[in-house]
C-alpha cells in the first residue's frame, strides 16, 4: 500500500489503514539501520529540510539521520540560524526555502498550527515535527511501532498517558493514532494539568497513578515541562514528584508485562525513578531506534513509496 | 428633492412596516405618505422589491486613525460603513495616541467631517492612556463630542477604578461601554476553552472570564449608579445577568456581535486567523441563548465590532495573530439570518440596529420620521450573492465570511438625503 497524502500534520487525519502502512514500513526499514553500510538509494537526489524553530536533540537527528540513510540531501535549519532572528514572517521563510524546490520540509514550531500554515504555502510535502500544543504525530507513531513489536498487535491494549497533558503535543498525536488504532486511553495527572473537555475526544481521566495502572498494557510517561510551567499549577516539584513519579513501588501493583515508555527528554527524578529508567520493561530507548524507521518510512512514503514486497 | 417610490418602508421607531414612499428635501425627511401619493418634480429612486429603513447604526467599530492607517483610516473605514448601510457609527478609543483627551476627539470629528461619508461619534477613553489607572477627563471629552466613555480592548480590571468611573460619568449622563474580560483567566489565551481549543492545542479563554466582569460590573452599578452598556456579549450566562439585572431595573444594556450569533468555536478548526476574535466564538449553546436575548431584548442592540487588521497582523500563527475582524459590510445579511430562522422579524431585526441604539445613546438619529435627518438605508432583503473579501470597501479584509454565500445587499445610502453608496455604482 501506499498512502496518499501530501503531508504528515497530524495523526488526528491518519486512517487505521495508513498507520498500519506507515508502521509496516518502518518495521521493513528497520534492519537498514543495522546494517555496517547503513545507506540505501532509495531517494537519491530529493532534499529534505529540517526547520527547527524549537531546540530539539533527539528528533532533529532522527530525521537527519533518517534522510540520510535513504540517501536524501538534508538541511538543517535551527531557530538561531533562521531568518527569524531577523524578524522574518514564517510564512516568508517558508516560501524562500519553497522557492529552492525541496520535496520535503520538517517542522518544528512553538506555535499550534504552525506547520498546517506553511502547508498552505508549500508544493513539497510538510512533515509537522511538534507544533506548539497541537500534535507531533511522528513520536505517536514510533510509539505504535514499540508497542506493537512487543504487544503484537494494537488492538484493545490499554495505555495510561501520565503527566502534564494540557501541554502536550506528544499526548494529543497519541490519543488520535491511539483510539484510530482501537486502543483505550487513559490519561492521569494533576487537574490543573488536564485540559477542558479532554473526554470529548474518547479517553478517560484519573487523579490516582497507581490506581490508573493496575490493568494496563502500557504506560507512558510524559516529561514535566519545566520551562514553560505556569507557576499556578503546581506546588513544587516536590509534589509533584510525590504523587506522579512513576516509582518501582508504584510500578508492583501494574501487572508484570506492562510496557514503560516516555518520548523524552526525561527529567531523572521528577517523573520517572531511575531504577524505572533502567528496568526491562522501559522501552526508552527503542523508541529512538524505531524514531528512525518510521521518519524514513514517512520520508518514503510521502515521496510516491508503497510497502508492498517490504516485508 | 429625493423621492424613493414603491418600498416597503420599515422605521421601527414609528411602527411603521408597509409600501410606502419618502420623501427628502434639504437633508431632511419631509413626507412618508402611501404608495403614489406624493406627486411632485424630484429625482426619484425606484425602490420596488426592496426595504427603505433608517440608515443603521453601529456603536462599536474600530477605524484605526490615528496611529494604524495602514488598518483603516477614517475614511476607508467610512465607506466601508456606507456600503454596508450604516450611516452613523461610533469609534472606539483604542488609537495611537488613544482617544482620552480633547484633541484626539476634534482630530477624529474633523477627520471625519472632511471625509463627509457618514456620521461620526467618538467614544472617549474610560481611563487615560487606557492604562487602567486614573480616569480620563470625561467633562472635557464630552465637551468635545464622545458620546460614551469604554477602555474597549483593553477590560477596566482594577474594581476601584470602575466603581469611580460609574461614579464620575453619571455627572455627564453617559454609558460606560465594558469590554468584559478577567484578564488573568485568558492570559496566552487565543480562542474559547472547550473541546476544540483542546483538540487544536491553543490556549482557551475561559468564557468565566466574561461573566465575572459582566457581573462585577452589575453589582458595582447597583451600588454606584451610573449606566453600563456591555459590549460584545458572546457567554449565554452573561446573558442571563444582564437579563436578572434589567429584571431588577438597573440601567444596563448590551450588544452582540453578528459573529458571535453566527459561528462557533469550530470554525477555529484549520487555524484560520479570521477566526480569532475577543471575545471568542464560543459555542451552539452560546449561540442559542444569545438568540433568546435577542427575542426579548436582553440583548438591545447588534453592533459589529469592526476590528480591521492588515494581512501582516493576521497571516501569522494563530496565537500571534491580532483579534478581530472587520464586520460592516457583513452585518446585514449576518443579521438578517435571524430573520429567515424565525427569530425576529425583519421590524425587530432592524430596530436593533436602528431606533435601539440611537435611543440608548441618545443620538437624533435612527428614524424616518418626518423633520428628522434623511439618514436612509435601501436593501434588498432577497438578492444572493457571495462575499469576496477582494471587494470590501474596509482597506482590511479579515473576515471569516470570505466565499458564504449569504442573503440581504444594500443598493443605497443616504446621509443627509444625499447618496453616499449606491450599489450599482460599486
Amino acid at each position: 500500500m501506499s498512502i496518499a497524502l501530501k503531508n504528515i500534520l497530524g495523526t488526528r487525519g491518519l486512517g487505521r489503514e495508513d498507520i498500519s502502512t506507515i508502521l509496516n514500513t518502518a518495521n521493513a526499514f528497520k534492519e537498514i539501520s543495522t546494517r555496517p553500510i547503513k545507506k540505501v538509494p532509495t531517494l537519491r537526489g530529493r532534499t529534505v529540510i529540517n526547520l527547527f524553530f524549537e531546540p530539539s536533540t533527539r528528533t532533529r537527528t532522527s530525521f537527519e539521520i533518517a534522510g540520510k540513510r535513504l540517501s536524501a540531501d538534508v538541511i538543517n535549519i535551527t531557530g538561531s540560524t533562521s531568518s527569524a532572528v531577523k524578524g522574518e514572517n514564517l510564512i516568508d521563510t517558508a516560501r524562500n526555502l519553497e522557492a529552492m524546490n525541496p520535496d520535503i520540509i520538517v517542522i518544528r514550531h512553538a506555535c499550534a498550527g504552525a506547520a498546517e500554515l506553511i502547508s498552505h504555502f508549500t508544493e513539497s510535502s510538510i512533515i509537522n515535527a511538534g507544533d506548539g500544543a497541537h500534535e507531533h504525530p511522528t513520536q505517536a507513531l514510533l510509539d505504535l511501532l514499540t508497542i506493537q513489536e512487543h504487544k503484537g498487535s494494537l488492538d484493545g491494549l490499554r495505555v495510561v498517558i501520565v503527566g502534564d497533558i494540557a501541554h502536550s503535543r506528544v499526548v494529543r498525536s497519541n490519543i488520535f493514532a491511539m483510539k484510530t488504532m482501537g486502543m483505550d486511553v487513559r490519561l492521569v495527572g494533576p487537574p490543573t494539568m488536564i485540559p477542558f473537555e479532554i473526554e470529548r475526544l474518547g479517553v478517560e481521566v484519573s487523579h490516582n497513578l497507581a490506581e490508573a495502572i493496575r490493568d494496563a498494557d502500557v504506560i507512558m510517561m510524559l516529561r514535566v515541562q519545566t520551562e514553560r510551567q505556569n507557576k499556578f499549577l503546581l506546588p513544587s516539584l516536590r509534589e509533584y514528584s510525590n504523587l506522579f513519579c512513576l516509582t518501582s513501588e508504584k510500578l508492583e501493583r501494574a501487572p508484570e508485562d506492562i510496557l514503560i515508555i516516555h518520548p523524552g527528554p526525561v527529567n531523572r527524578g521528577i517523573e520517572i525513578a531511575l531504577d524505572v529508567m533502567q528496568d526491562e520493561r522501559s522501552l526508552i530507548l527503542d523508541q529512538v531506534t524505531n524514531g528512525v524507521a518510521i521518519r524514513m518510512a514517512l520520508m518514503y512514503l510521502l515521496l510516491g513509496g508503497s510497502d508492498d514486497g517490504l516485508n | 428633492m429625493v423621492l424613493i417610490k414603491n418600498g416597503r418602508v420599515i422605521d421601527p421607531a414609528n411602527g411603521i412596516d408597509e409600501q410606502r414612499d419618502l420623501l427628502i428635501e434639504k437633508g431632511k425627511i419631509k413626507a412618508v405618505e402611501p404608495a403614489g401619493e406624493i406627486k411632485c418634480k424630484a429625482k426619484t429612486i425606484d425602490a420596488g422589491g426592496q426595504v427603505v429603513a433608517p440608515g443603521f447604526i453601529d456603536m462599536h467599530v474600530h477605524f484605526r486613525e490615528p496611529g494604524f492607517e495602514y488598518k483603516e483610516t477614517i475614511e476607508s473605514g467610512c465607506r466601508s460603513a456606507a456600503a454596508g448601510g450604516f450611516t452613523t457609527v461610533a469609534i472606539m478609543p483604542n488609537t495611537n495616541p488613544v482617544n482620552d483627551t480633547r484633541s484626539v476627539t476634534e482630530l477624529i470629528l474633523a477627520q471625519a467631517k472632511a471625509c463627509g461619508i457618514v456620521r461620526v461619534h467618538p467614544i472617549g477613553a474610560i481611563s487615560q492612556g487606557l492604562a487602567g489607572e486614573r480616569l480620563s477627563e470625561m467633562g472635557d471629552l464630552k465637551d468635545a463630542g464622545a458620546i460614551a466613555f469604554s477602555d474597549d480592548g483593553r477590560p477596566v480590571m482594577n474594581s476601584e477604578l470602575m466603581r469611580r468611573a460609574f461614579e464620575y460619568s453619571r455627572m455627564f449622563g453617559l454609558p460606560l461601554i465594558q469590554h468584559s474580560e478577567i484578564l488573568d483567566l485568558t492570559e496566552g489565551g487565543c480562542m474559547n476553552e472547550g473541546a476544540v481549543a483542546t483538540e487544536l492545542g491553543l490556549k482557551g479563554m475561559p468564557v468565566e472570564a466574561e461573566d465575572i466582569m459582566v457581573y462585577r460590573d452589575i453589582a458595582l452599578l447597583k451600588k454606584t449608579g451610573g449606566r453600563l452598556h456591555v459590549a460584545h456579549i458572546s457567554s449565554g450566562n452573561a446573558v442571563e445577568l444582564v437579563r436578572q439585572a434589567k429584571a431588577q431595573g438597573l440601567p444596563v444594556t448590551c450588544e452582540v456581535a453578528p459573529h458571535h450569533f453566527t459561528l462557533t468555536d469550530d470554525a477555529v478548526r484549520g487555524y484560520d486567523t479570521n477566526t480569532k476574535m475577543s471575545p471568542p466564538l464560543r459555542t451552539q449553546n452560546d449561540i442559542e441563548r444569545i438568540k433568546e436575548g435577542l427575542e426579548d431584548d436582553t440583548i438591545d442592540i447588534i453592533a459589529t465590532d469592526h476590528a480591521p487588521h492588515d494581512m501582516v497582523d493576521k497571516q501569522v500563527e494563530y496565537q500571534h495573530a491580532c483579534f478581530g475582524i472587520v464586520g460592516l459590510e457583513t452585518a446585514l445579511p449576518l443579521t438578517l439570518r435571524l430573520v429567515q430562522e424565525n427569530r425576529l422579524t425583519l421590524p425587530r431585526a432592524i430596530e436593533k440596529i436602528t431606533s435601539m441604539p440611537a435611543r440608548i445613546f441618545n443620538l437624533d438619529v435612527g428614524s424616518l420620521s418626518v423633520g428628522k435627518l434623511a439618514d436612509v438605508v435601501i436593501f434588498n432583503p432577497e438578492e444572493e450573492y457571495t462575499v469576496d473579501v477582494s471587494r470590501l470597501h474596509s482597506r482590511s479584509k479579515n473576515s471569516p465570511f470570505d466565499g458564504w454565500n449569504v442573503k440581504g445587499k444594500v443598493t443605497h445610502t443616504l446621509v443627509g438625503g444625499k447618496v453616499i453608496y449606491s450599489a450599482a455604482k460599486n
